[in-house]
């Protein structure tokens, strides 16, 4: 019987014709259907990229836009952004800014998520209500919150004043510059905390709970041993896509302090922006970006790595 | 007979053809001879792009395309963002036929080649103060120009300085003395902004080089002196903190909200200060020692003609940019929009018509466009002044050590 099929299942020259055949007529529909995805990624994020690790070895001037021409310089542009007295602060900014963003986004996040899990009145209202900074360009919400947190006239001050507290030098003194861009990005960041992270608690089986409350685990146990396993996955892609997030944030920043006081929220993001549009220097910006690049890389290769394992 | 059908069919399309062409061809004539239809239309591109000022700018466009019979397509995009565009535009051979540069930028944008001298459409550059044409000038040609230019100086709140009995400062001593007087409880003596941005450094200006200092040499004493008498301000409390954060209409919304009595700004705020209730004079930014004349930044927008490709079109934009700084052109901008005319010949007739330019336009005189010297290096060097203005202002520094600390970021 095998000696006799064999052949009829496994010719070799036919196999691959066969094949080749198949592509043609089925495959094809579905290749058009991924296409227009797979050109516009290719236009709009490979482009860009590819031509961005590019910049970052050429001498990339005004000039370059107009004549074409960009002399390749190998690592100069590397050497200059790092050896920069601002690279280091810059690099510590980011790592402070990304962290301090998250934790509090995530926090408050996770905590009105599970807070609006409950039904009550008016919950879906103010749930709207709290989408709004998600709907606001950054321009806008950078310019409320820096009348908000101006030293003399700042609502803000004011609110502390009435509470017997002195003036806090938001934006103008570089000790606090950096905290008030975070708590501002905090702020910017909680809608898309919130919305993904009460997404994952629907999915949670209410029986669960119910399985738990009869063995005494309500409340806090409850939300440690049900709540918070459950939503393993979801928190982790709240996490890496919030810190991809972050590291390339820079309207908050230049909205509200412009990189200063002193150079107190130079961020890498920052750095890759006055490169290139203050300084005109876009090879130096390219280099800066390409540096954030790789960082949020890491990230997204982690992120990859833990679905491909929750997959599994 | 077969043969011939497809023949018939053939010629007939042609002939229809034929007639098309014809008739675009007489549509085309049409339009180039008779008068009335114009068939240019010319591509303008500013920033421009908030009223008053916008629609201020739109008539002076109107007024000099029917000048010179063209129509005119106009973009405007906010002001960070289009040096941004220009350079996108550059690289895709999109280029305006008219394009509007802020003065600073010309010698930048003009080393990209994409500019054609004026000198190509033979247009005439004599009679235009010194300081426009030097930031419009790149090696040796002049690419651009700008028919109103403006200048910082200090505004004072009239009724403050009558109230406490002080006659606006003209020194430095003078300053300090009577901001100390007129800031009370709620109120501070002056405002000026020293954000970390262009801004800052154009403010900072008038004060250095009025002093003796250049921004060849930013480690200089004067240079320094001049910082301390900015950190001396705002340490000594009459100045806002905030002034490290403030843009200029920032500045301007606090002095019109009363929360200063006085205030360094450009003359360009003068549209929204006559909208407002306060009543404001001005006069020029004051100086180290009595008797030194101010020298200020000379602040405008410069209009060039692009190379597109298409030399006729090329030739309209040069007359048309020639038309917006025609006299007539000039003086009906400068009213419109409180900046001084860039034909020094004009600039008395300007200041009998509009007396309260008086200072602005007597500043503009000797005033120094900011590329004049370090030409296409002035991004980096405004950006070593507005780093070191902040180290200093925010005590990271003293005013001496903060251009050397700033200059090696």
């Amino acid at each position: 019987m095998t000696t006799t099929n064999r052949p009829a299942i496994s010719v070799p020259t036919e196999a691959p014709s066969r094949r080749r055949l198949r592509f043609r007529s089925g495959d094809i529909v579905k290749l058009m259907f991924v296409a227009p995805a797979a050109i516009y990624v290719a236009l709009f994020f490979g482009y860009p990229v590819v031509k961005n690790v590019i910049m970052g070895f050429q001498e990339y001037t005004t000039q370059t836009f107009f004549t074409g021409e960009a002399p390749w310089v190998g690592l100069s542009n590397y050497v200059t952004a790092i050896s920069s007295q601002l690279f280091v602060p810059a690099l510590w900014n980011t790592a402070i800014f990304t962290f301090g963003s998250i934790a509090g986004q995530f926090t408050i996040g996770l905590a009105l998520a599970v807070f609006f899990q409950r039904k009550f009145p008016l919950s879906g209202f103010m749930q709207a209500i709290l989408l709004l900074p998600w709907l606001l360009p950054l321009i806008v919400a950078s310019a409320t919150w820096r009348s908000i947190m101006d030293l003399d006239g700042g609502v803000l001050n004011q609110a502390l004043g009435v509470v017997g507290l002195d003036a806090i030098p938001w934006l103008t003194d570089p000790s606090f510059a950096l905290m008030a861009v975070i708590l501002v990005n905090i702020w910017v960041g909680i809608p898309f905390n919130l919305t993904v992270l009460y997404g994952g608690l629907q999915e949670i089986p209410e029986d669960q709970y119910e399985a738990a409350a009869l063995d005494g685990a309500t409340g806090w146990k409850a939300f440690w041993h049900i709540t918070l396993p459950n939503l393993r996955g979801v928190i982790a892609v709240v996490l890496i896509l919030g810190v991809v997030y972050t590291l390339k944030v820079i309207d908050i920043i230049l909205g509200l302090t412009n990189g200063g006081p002193a150079n107190a929220t130079q961020t890498l993001a920052i750095r890759a922006y006055e490169s290139s549009f203050v300084d005109f220097e876009f090879g130096i910006g390219a280099a800066f970006s390409n540096i954030l690049i790789l960082i949020s890389l890491v990230f997204a290769l982690i992120y990859l790595r833990g679905i491909r394992r929750s997959a599994n | 007979m077969r043969k011939h059908h497809p023949h018939g069919t053939c010629r007939r399309v042609m002939a229809a053809m034929a007639v098309v062409v014809l008739l675009a061809l007489t549509a085309c004539g049409d339009g180039t001879t008779s008068q009335g239809a114009s068939p240019l239309t010319l591509t303008v591109l500013d920033y421009y792009n908030n009223d008053p000022n916008e629609s201020l700018m739109q008539a002076a466009l109107d007024n000099c395309a029917a000048e010179i019979d063209v129509e005119i397509d106009r973009e405007t995009v906010p002001g960070k963002d289009l040096i941004q565009k220009v350079l996108q535009r550059a690289s895709s051979r999109t280029l305006p036929d008219v394009l509007m540069l802020d003065n600073p930028d010309v010698q930048e944008i003009a080393k990209t080649g994409g500019l054609s001298p004026l000198s190509d459409y033979d247009v005439d550059t004599s009679g235009f103060t010194q300081g426009i044409l030097d930031a419009a000038t790149y090696e040796g040609e002049v690419y651009g120009l700008g028919p109103v230019v403006s200048t910082l100086g200090l505004f004072y709140n009239v009724e403050m300085l009558e109230e406490a009995g002080i006659e606006p400062p003209e020194t430095w001593d003078e300053l300090k003395t009577a901001a100390a007087e007129l800031t009370t409880g709620d109120r501070y003596g002056i405002a000026f902004s020293a954000i970390a941005s262009y801004e800052g450094a154009w403010q900072f200006l008038p004060f250095m080089w009025s002093n003796g200092g250049d921004e060849t040499d930013l480690e200089s004493p004067e240079t320094a002196e001049a910082l301390r008498l900015w950190v001396d301000l705002v340490n000594s409390g009459v100045a806002s903190q905030s002034v490290i954060n403030w843009t200029q209409g920032d500045v301007k919304d606090q002095f019109v909200a009363g929360n200063t009595a006085m205030m360094i700004n450009g003359s360009w705020q003068i549209p929204t200060l006559e909208a407002s209730d306060i009543e404001y004079a001005s006069v020029q930014v004051p100086v180290n020692e009595a008797g030194t004349t101010p020298v200020a930044p000379l602040g405008g927008e410069v209009w060039t003609v692009p190379i597109t490709g298409d030399e006729a079109k090329q030739a309209k934009a040069a007359e048309f940019v020639t038309c917006l700084s025609s006299e007539e052109s000039q003086m009906e901008i400068a009213e419109a929009t409180y900046k001084v005319p860039t034909r020094t010949s004009l600039i008395d007739e300007y200041v009998a018509k509009e007396p309260s330019m008086e200072a602005f336009a007597e500043q503009v005189r000797n005033a120094r466009s900011r590329t004049g010297k370090v030409g296409t290096d002035w991004p980096a060097t405004a950006t070593t002044m507005y780093a070191a203005i902040q180290l200093a202002l925010t005590g990271q520094a003293s005013a001496e050590e903060a251009f050397k600390q700033a200059a090696e970021n």
